[in-house]
């Protein structure tokens, strides 16, 4: 699915420049489920954002399949964002003016579905993390565990290759995070897509097939 | 999708819509007003001149009066009598004179003058006018001792030196004179040429208004105030220069409240024959081909009569005074001043709140950029939902402006304009009750010296209620306003949506 080659991220903060990743190279298999760990400030969130397509590297190449994202234009990159990657977030981040309904269907307008087709697979998608009867209702309406269920409905509506999920529990109950954590993990299942979970949580580390570990900017296996 | 969130947007965000909305609503509304009242003061200004000049008339050539010269008359009307000049009883003489002469104030110049215009390239009409001024003298006098021989003269009045006798005769039967000098205004006119000039901008009250059979016809046409004041009806006559004309007619101003031009308009050949002007025009009405030659036509006249003062209307709106003047300065002062200030803050308002919008709203961007929505996509939304709101306060400004302007029109507050330009002889009032009675012996004191200058205001006061009109252009200037401050922050907004990054949506906080 993913191949990192010599993969290195660096940005200026004020004077200072600072080594995100250095020299990455990893290879990570279509259908896996892989947990990334490691301190703050040790480059997680630019190894997200490298795999989600949101940033490119400095040097090195990066490719999703068969598409080397590297030096793709942002028109492109939004494209392959629109229909191979769904993101999860820590804080959900729904449209606070859209129904749960409408947030579903945010992820299949740049796919050009038509409207009919939009409303079905969207409610669809609701009803498959168990929230069919909150279709119609705003973010603030709901919990924080349903919150997280939209978003996840809005990842998986386009079915994508993979699933990138940013501390995807860090802002949840241990009830509500395994529930979270059981929907995720039927999806990588049942649907057979890359599940890839950033997180601080050793419990949420531990159910996945393959534990990477993050600090200073260099990946080690566990 | 797009109607949807930008209708959930609008609806969810309501006190920064309403904010930008008011904003937009309170420049556009101030601007249909100030754009109204404008026009409704410019077609005041319109009438008031049109009361003088006439319809049509896009320029007037007229020449500034040349001080007289050292022997000449002042200026005004001298009546000079013979020794039998009126008619005596009982020791009182009655003298009775009226003199046509060219107005206080105004110069002749050759008629050639037409022709020359006629010339001009894009005339499409010219017509000459000469503007003068009737003045009758009427008195009564103690009889006129008849020189100093020693016999006694046929009446009975004698002078001092003879023994002491008392004056006799004169109106006070004591040897005081009294004296009424009534002046009109005249105004010769081609009678075939009634498209332009003064005559255009009167309506007929009664009888008929001069025509091409009348020339050389003393026959005079009466402001229909005038004939009322002076108690001249139709089918009466008029004496003028001390002919009598039939009265044919008399006319009315369009313009609300106000005289027309003239007192009396009577041919121009008979005009020219009675005053001594042979020959010779005070105006000329000039209408250009279309409005865009009003220019060209007025350079050619001035380079072709150099001595000629030659105005176009603009140029005569600016002599436009009275509360119209005022008014007009205060609407294109403050008025433009306020509302391009208010448009000014609108606008800064309208950008302001939808930049903090687009940074509040960084994750939400970050988050569908990061789900694959192109930065096109974005813009447009934003840019969307800042011309939906501008176009909301648009349809407000208009809904307010329509009521500003209407309160306005029924207030219709009432600005009284004159005009009055130099070298140009305008609507002479109706020349006051002249005259002074000497009631003592010693002759009197006579308030009005004649045979000297007569002081006359040589313009037109015009009364206009101001009428802000409703045009489909005010309108259009709104909404357009309303788009185009919609568009601007809406393209600022989007651009800075635009330049956001993807992996904002990653930030944990904010």
């Amino acid at each position: 699915m993913y191949t990192l080659t010599k993969l290195t991220k660096t940005y200026r903060q004020g004077n200072r420049t600072v080594h995100a990743l250095k020299n990455v190279d990893l290879a990570i298999g279509a259908g896996q489920h892989v947990a990334i760990q490691g301190p703050t400030g040790g480059g997680k969130s630019t190894l997200l954002q490298m795999l989600g397509g949101l940033d490119r590297p400095t040097s090195g190449t990066i490719t999703i399949g068969a598409d080397d994202i590297s030096n793709m234009p942002d028109g492109r990159l939004a494209k392959i964002r629109a229909k191979e990657i769904g993101f999860v977030f820590q804080n959900f981040n729904l449209i606070p003016t859209l129904t749960a309904q409408e947030n579903v269907e945010t992820a299949l307008e740049p796919l050009g579905v038509s409207g009919e087709v939009r409303a079905k697979r969207a409610a669809e998608a609701l009803a498959s993390v168990g929230l069919a009867d909150r279709a119609g209702h705003l973010p603030t309406e709901l919990s924080g565990g349903q919150q997280q269920r939209v978003a996840i409905a809005r990842a998986l509506v386009k079915e994508p290759d993979v699933l990138l999920a940013d501390e995807p529990t860090g802002a949840l109950d241990e009830e509500t995070r395994d529930e979270i954590l059981e929907i995720l993990e039927g999806l990588h299942r049942d649907r057979g897509l890359t599940l890839i979970v950033v997180t601080h949580d050793s419990a949420v580390a531990k159910r996945a097939q393959r534990r990477l570990h993050i600090k200073a900017g260099t990946v080690t296996e566990r | 999708m797009f109607f949807t969130y930008l209708r959930r947007e609008l609806a969810g965000r309501r006190r920064q819509t309403a904010i930008i909305a008011i904003g937009m609503a309170l420049a556009i509304a101030l601007v249909i007003i100030v754009n109204s009242v404008a026009s409704g003061v410019k077609a005041a200004q319109a009438s008031v001149l049109e009361s003088v000049y006439g319809v049509g008339t896009d320029i007037t050539v007229s020449q500034s009066p040349t001080p007289p010269e050292e022997g000449e008359g002042g200026g005004g009307p001298r009546f000079e009598f013979d020794a039998d000049a009126g008619t005596t009883t009982d020791g009182t003489t009655e003298l009775s004179q009226s003199r046509l002469m060219a107005g206080f104030g105004a110069s002749t110049f050759d008629a050639s003058a037409l022709d020359t215009v006629l010339g001009v390239d894009n005339v499409a009409a010219a017509s000459g006018t000469l503007s003068l001024t009737n003045t009758t003298f009427n008195g009564q006098m103690p009889q006129m001792q008849q020189g100093g021989d020693g016999t006694v003269p046929s009446g009975p009045t004698t002078t001092e030196g003879t023994d002491g006798e008392a004056p006799q005769g004169g109106p006070d039967g004591a040897g005081g004179s009294a004296f009424d000098v009534d002046s009109f205004s005249v105004l010769g006119l081609d009678p075939s040429a009634d498209a332009i000039g003064p005559l255009s901008a009167v309506s007929l009250a009664e009888g008929r208004t001069l025509d091409a059979d009348d020339t050389g016809a003393n026959v005079a046409v009466l402001d229909a105030d005038y004939a009322t004041s002076a108690e001249l009806a139709v089918g009466g006559t008029i004496d003028i220069g001390g002919t009598d004309f039939e009265i044919v007619g008399t006319v009315t101003s369009n313009a609300a409240d106000s005289a027309s031009a003239s007192n009396v308009y009577i041919p121009l050949d008979v005009a020219q024959t009675l005053s001594g002007e042979e020959g010779m025009l005070s105006n000329i009405y000039v209408q250009a081909a279309s409005s865009t030659d009003i220019s060209q036509v007025q350079a050619d006249i001035e380079a072709a009569l150099p001595d000629a003062t030659v105005s176009t209307q603009e140029d005569l709106a600016s002599s436009v005074s009275g509360s119209l003047s005022t008014a007009s300065d205060l609407v294109s002062n403050l008025g433009l001043w306020l509302s391009l200030a208010v448009l000014v803050a609108a606008f800064l308002i309208a950008i302001l709140f939808t930049i903090s919008g687009v940074t509040r709203r960084t994750r939400e961007f970050g988050t569908l950029k990061a789900i694959g929505w192109s930065n096109r996509r974005i813009t447009g939304q934003v840019a969307g939902e800042s011309l939906v709101t501008g176009l909301i306060g648009g349809a407000a400004g208009i809904a307010i402006g329509l009521i500003g302007i209407l309160v306005i029109n029924v207030i219709a507050p009432t600005l009284s304009g004159s005009a009055s330009s130099s070298g140009f002889d305008l609507a002479g009032g109706q020349g006051g009750p002249g005259g002074a009675a000497g009631g003592d012996a010693s002759g009197g004191t006579v308030t009005r010296g004649f045979g000297g200058p007569m002081s006359q205001t040589a313009a037109a006061t015009t009364e206009v209620a101001l009428n802000a009109p409703i045009t489909v252009s005010v309108i259009a200037i709104a909404v357009g306003i309303a788009i185009l401050g919609g568009l601007l922050a809406g393209a600022i907004g989007g651009w800075r949506a635009s330049r956001l990054r993807p992996a904002e949506a990653l930030r944990s906080v904010g």
